[in-house]
């Protein structure tokens, strides 16, 4: 389907091929800019378009990748328009703006209802108007107006000529329903787009298929920052289906292509084996050295120096603070892969002066900006069209693979698919940093922790995307203010210098530091010889020092702690917390107020060297829940997602390279290791938070914190493995 | 290049392909059935499964050359009558979110339930090992599973009506 957003200069509201459209505008992350608002031709980049058969269509500026947000969205829409949710169609605009930092539900929840409540409204106005009765005295059901004193009633697509007659009502100004009167929010609701990914059906970025496309790969210097010094192309022309060969160049800074050989053919096999037939010199250039030892190695002496940055007055060391017991550990995370199952890849077809991607893409407007840039076009000549895509976590932001796929098209006539193989996924990831935290706590004699100190040092994403030079360490790295008041806080941060790609993995910083903390509470715990559950308890409800009124910087006031704990006991209470388990077996427990209250109680059982997750319960109060059913998934996802990170996972570098290149070589969770899950939604009508990265942070302490308890061995080294020498 | 025929979904297919070929570049980029997808290459991932003559193959690893002359049924053709139990089963624990891996997921579990109508905890974790999924859905394919069991997910089987599909075609 497509609309010109032309159609609806000046309003939000027309006429476009017989239905009555409200436009309004999906913005892309906080931190992001869109183009799409500032573009003041075009204001709006999303769209509810009902139709004169009473189906209603919406087309959404969000990206799907799982985390449903192609229903919860519409559920949005559709509460406040009432809408018959069995003739709802959603449609992936081609203006979509990016989707990530668990910000989609977070982030239009007012503004989606009130486009809703402008359609409820236009078509209460418009029947009305025909009925020669007050508005005040219809009422809406599944698209239809109601007049109950007459008895008269009138589908929205009856009253879509009038509605579009009637200016369209002001976003502004519209009256929401309050909870009680929700049918939709808050109801457990099948997603969309699943049937079509049950049949084959679903159209994924490798899925795209147009008439005389040609496949696409590039051979990449697996060195990171190396490039080819020479190479010779004459093997793999004679390589059948094979029709182009040519060099691509690095593109630098916040980019970072490797450049290399495109191979081009008409089939992807036959550009694999084109590739394969290359041959290559590399020039590996000046990281060829770096190794996981030598980046050990500097995060170690990093402990052994001052910090580059301190915060908190000084990042003064708690050792002169007089105390009963002192804990001292250090904790260590490797990088990690995205792998997501759908390789990065991208289709370009271009067309003289125009330009038509599809696109696998958390951020359809960053890759439209990057194509039209590499063509030297304007950006209103190029179409991007996002697709589903096979796994997100953060992965697809990235601006490499779009730069490259605006190469090889600038050398290509037909249309191209640039497919990375998973190789290529692997080797040239922007991979979750790795690093070490040193961690010192005190306590007093009633098992208050008074004092808590956190230097960590690990390979800053802001290095990596900072121009040379340009980095000034500022503590952005940290874990945000932990929930339990503490008198003396001290954090330091010192960067560890890499030529590894990093960048947004999943939570980003807190799916390390949520470890940390986490775990470290639970060694302050054991220290005051205080149950886990009820040392966090305690801390929270009868803090030894004046709880903060605020929750830091633009955080608005500080997190509820009662909110915390009543999610701590709920979770605590279904798991049976201080039952007794059996040799070998454990519980642990870990809670956050990061992204919502949550809290986490894991089972293990530890056979030998053997780590097996048992049973993973989530208690959460995240506000209005809007489909239960995708809120339940975002949690059950990241709790297995993080369960593979903290039990199997590790990137580690040799010579400047990643080590692991496939899922041979790169363990990730697979069936018989998954534990049985449970969730908890505490009943809340507050603002939705997100939950797409919300279960990262807590998953994995929980899971350490029960194999302390059934082993008595703490584990501070990620992955974990019951050998752990310590740091 | 040679002359290979299959039968992909119940229709004879005829392709021109390099015999070292996997069978699952011929589906998506000669045939275009692109339900079957890429995930590694090298067998471990299982996104790429389809069933040749009934058993749960990877694509990726089989090259054309052996495939030639077999039954092959990819998730297009599983469900020729309508959704198959195990889709259905699929549908009804609303088992995917990015939804990629889940061709091959739904392969794997319809060919284990061909063989071993019900299923236990341990057969489903030898049969689905091989499949990786990154979304984390794992415990919501177990449920499918079984629900899959309890309707009777082995009755139907794809390779007769891939069979009838093409018979109602050839008649039509």
């Amino acid at each position: 389907m497509k609309i010109s957003r032309r159609n609806f200069l000046g309003t939000s509201a027309a006429i476009a091929g017989g239905s009555f459209v409200v436009g309004f505008t999906m913005r892309a992350m906080a931190q992001d800019t869109s183009a799409a608002v500032s573009d003041k031709d075009n204001p709006f980049n999303a769209w509810i378009h009902v139709k004169t058969d009473n189906s209603t269509e919406l087309v959404l500026a969000r990206s799907e990748m799982g985390q449903g947000v192609f229903t919860a969205l519409p559920m949005l829409l559709a509460e406040e328009a009432d809408l018959d949710w069995d003739r709802v169609t959603v449609v992936q605009s081609d203006f979509s703006v990016g989707t990530g930092g668990s910000g989609s539900v977070r982030g239009n929840y007012m503004p989606l209802r009130r486009a809703g409540a402008q359609v409820r409204l236009a078509m209460v106005a418009a029947a009305a108007r025909k009925w020669g009765v007050p508005q005040q005295e219809c009422t809406t059901a599944k698209s239809t107006v109601m007049h109950a004193a007459s008895g008269r009633k009138a589908t929205y697509g009856e009253l879509v000529p009038q509605a579009c007659a009637a200016p369209c009502p002001d976003p502004k100004t519209v009256t929401l329903k309050e909870p009680g009167q929700f049918t939709l929010l808050g109801k457990a609701t099948q997603h969309l787009d699943i049937p079509d990914k049950c049949t084959g059906k679903a159209t994924f970025g490798l899925d795209v298929r147009v008439p005389g496309m040609v496949y696409a790969v590039i051979a990449r210097c697996p060195t990171f920052g190396g490039v080819p010094a020479k190479f010779d192309a004459a093997q793999a022309l004679k390589v059948p289906g094979v029709l182009q060969v040519f060099p691509i160049e690095a593109r630098g800074h916040r980019v970072f292509t490797a450049g290399g050989v495109a191979v081009v053919a008409k089939t992807t096999w036959a550009a694999m084996q084109g590739r394969k037939a290359l041959e290559i010199t590399w020039n590996h250039g000046p990281s060829h050295g770096e190794s996981t030892e030598a980046l050990r190695a500097q995060m170690k002496e990093a402990f052994a120096k001052p910090p580059a940055w301190t915060g908190d007055g000084g990042g003064d060391d708690l050792d002169s603070l007089p105390a009963e017991k002192r804990v001292e550990a250090v904790y260590e995370f490797p990088f990690l892969a995205h792998a997501t199952m759908e390789p990065m890849n991208m289709t370009v077809h271009r067309k003289g002066e125009t330009c038509e991607v599809w696109a696998p893409s958390q951020s359809g407007e960053t890759m439209r900006q990057i194509v039209a840039k590499e063509l030297g076009l304007p950006e209103k000549s190029v179409t991007v069209h996002t697709t589903f895509m096979g796994g997100g976590f953060g992965r697809r932001y990235q601006y490499d693979f779009p730069t490259e796929a605006a190469q090889i098209a600038k050398e290509v006539s037909a249309p191209v698919q640039l497919v990375w193989t998973r190789e290529d996924d692997m080797a040239h990831d922007y991979y979750r940093p790795a690093g070490m935290h040193r961690m010192k706590g005190t306590l007093d004699a009633q098992g208050n922790v008074t004092g808590w100190f956190d230097h960590v040092a690990d390979t800053a994403i802001a290095d990596f995307w900072s121009a040379p030079g340009e980095y000034k360490p500022n503590g952005e790295e940290l874990p945000p203010p932990i929930p339990y008041p503490v008198a003396h806080v001290r954090t330091a941060f010192t960067p560890v210098k890499s030529a590894v790609p990093r960048a947004w993995w999943r939570s980003v910083e807190n799916s390390f530091n949520g470890f940390m903390v986490e775990s470290f509470v639970d060694e302050l715990a054991h220290a005051a010889g205080q149950d886990p559950y009820e040392f966090r308890r305690r801390l929270l409800l009868e803090p030894a020092v004046a709880r903060p009124k605020s929750g830091g910087e633009d955080e608005g006031p500080a997190p509820d702690p009662k909110r915390l704990v009543a999610v701590l006991d709920l979770v605590a209470q279904k798991a049976g917390w201080g039952k007794p388990l059996g040799k070998g077996r454990g519980r642990g427990i870990a809670c956050t107020t990061t992204y919502a209250y949550l809290a986490e109680v894991a089972e293990v059982t530890v056979d030998g060297d053997t780590i097996r997750v048992d049973r993973l319960l989530m208690g959460v109060d995240c506000g209005q829940v809007v489909n239960p059913n995708g809120a339940r998934h975002q949690l059950e996802g990241g709790m297995l997602f993080t369960t593979s990170a903290v039990l199997k996972e590790a990137i580690t570098i040799r010579e400047g390279a990643a080590a692991q290149l496939n899922f041979d070589d790169y363990s990730v969770l697979r069936m018989p290791e998954a534990p049985t899950l449970e969730t908890y939604f505490i009943e809340s009508h507050d603002d939705p938070h997100g939950l797409g990265e919300a279960a990262v942070w807590l998953t994995g302490p929980a899971i350490a914190n029960a194999i302390f308890a059934a082993t008595g061995k703490r584990l501070r080294r990620m992955p974990l493995r019951m050998d752990e020498v310590a740091v | 290049m040679s002359q290979y025929t299959l039968e992909v979904n119940g229709e004879p297919r005829t392709v021109e392909a390099d015999g070292e070929m996997p069978l699952l570049w011929v589906l998506r980029d000669v045939l275009e059935y692109t339900g079957t997808k890429y995930g590694c290459g090298i067998g471990m991932c299982g996104a790429c499964t389809v069933h040749m003559n009934g058993e749960a193959i990877r694509s990726c690893a089989t090259p054309i050359s052996t495939a030639a002359g077999q039954k092959i049924v990819t998730i297009e053709g599983l469900g020729a009558h309508g959704l198959h139990a195990v889709q259905k089963a699929w549908i009804a624990e609303q088992a995917p979110q990015c939804g990629y891996c889940q061709s091959g997921q739904i392969m794997a579990a319809a060919a284990l339930l061909a063989k071993t109508p019900h299923p236990t905890d341990a057969e489903i974790d030898d049969a689905m090992a091989g499949n990786i999924c990154r979304c984390g859905t794992y415990f919501r394919i177990r449920k499918a599973i079984h629900r899959a069991a309890r309707s009777g997910g082995a009755a139907g089987s794809d390779r007769a009506a891939g069979v009838d599909r093409a018979a109602q075609e050839m008649s039509a």
